[in-house]
């Protein structure tokens, strides 16, 4: 799993129909200690988060296995709302 | 199978239901001479693993089967705390 922090949203209405009723969010990946990382993504929505939100996301056929994508053309989806990171002092 | 070291822990409340229950541990991928290699990222754990040991961990869609629940949506999974480890030098050249 990845950390990422919601920067916005996606609207399509031409879709594989399979993505119908999907929220997508755009997410910038982010370091455990809060720094951005390189490169957006955009993701499937299942735990309702929301803009700046800190998530846990999975990607790849994992990402399939969440709620309801069984069997949908996924490859990234936010499964968690982060509440907190603990890095441990003295940790290189 | 990667080698990495425990250096920190995240917290969700909510989350997919089928993670209810795990615990998720930041680790950094370490080399075999346990110099940092990589992003940090973020594991399920099986094991029991604490701050600051060295685990291996296994990527993509096996690291739900290392997990006793069928489906659960992780693509980093912690299976082992490394007690012990040798490399010959020789033998990587």
């Amino acid at each position: 799993m990845q950390l990422a922090r919601v920067v916005g949203n996606v609207v399509a209405t031409r879709k594989d129909p399979r993505l119908e009723g999907k929220k997508l969010l755009v997410l910038r990946y982010i370091s455990p200690e809060g720094k951005d990382e390189a490169g957006y993504v955009v993701a499937v929505d299942t735990v309702s988060a929301g803009y700046r939100e800190t998530v846990l996301t999975v990607s790849g056929s994992s990402a399939r296995m969440a709620d309801g994508c069984k069997d949908r053309p996924v490859d990234t989806v936010i499964v968690g709302i982060v509440d907190n990171v603990q890095i441990d002092s003295g940790s290189r | 199978m990667y080698l990495g070291r425990v250096v920190g822990r995240v917290w969700s409340t909510v989350k997919n239901a089928e993670l209810e229950g795990q615990r998720f541990l930041v680790v950094q991928p370490i080399t075999p001479e346990g110099a940092n290699a990589g992003k940090r990222i973020v594991c399920t754990d099986m094991t029991g693993a604490g701050a600051g040991e060295i685990i291996y961990w296994v990527r993509g869609r096996e690291a739900s089967i290392a997990l006793p629940a069928p489906e659960v949506p992780t693509d980093f999974s912690i299976v082992g705390i490394v007690d012990e480890m040798s490399v010959n030098r020789e033998a990587k050249k």
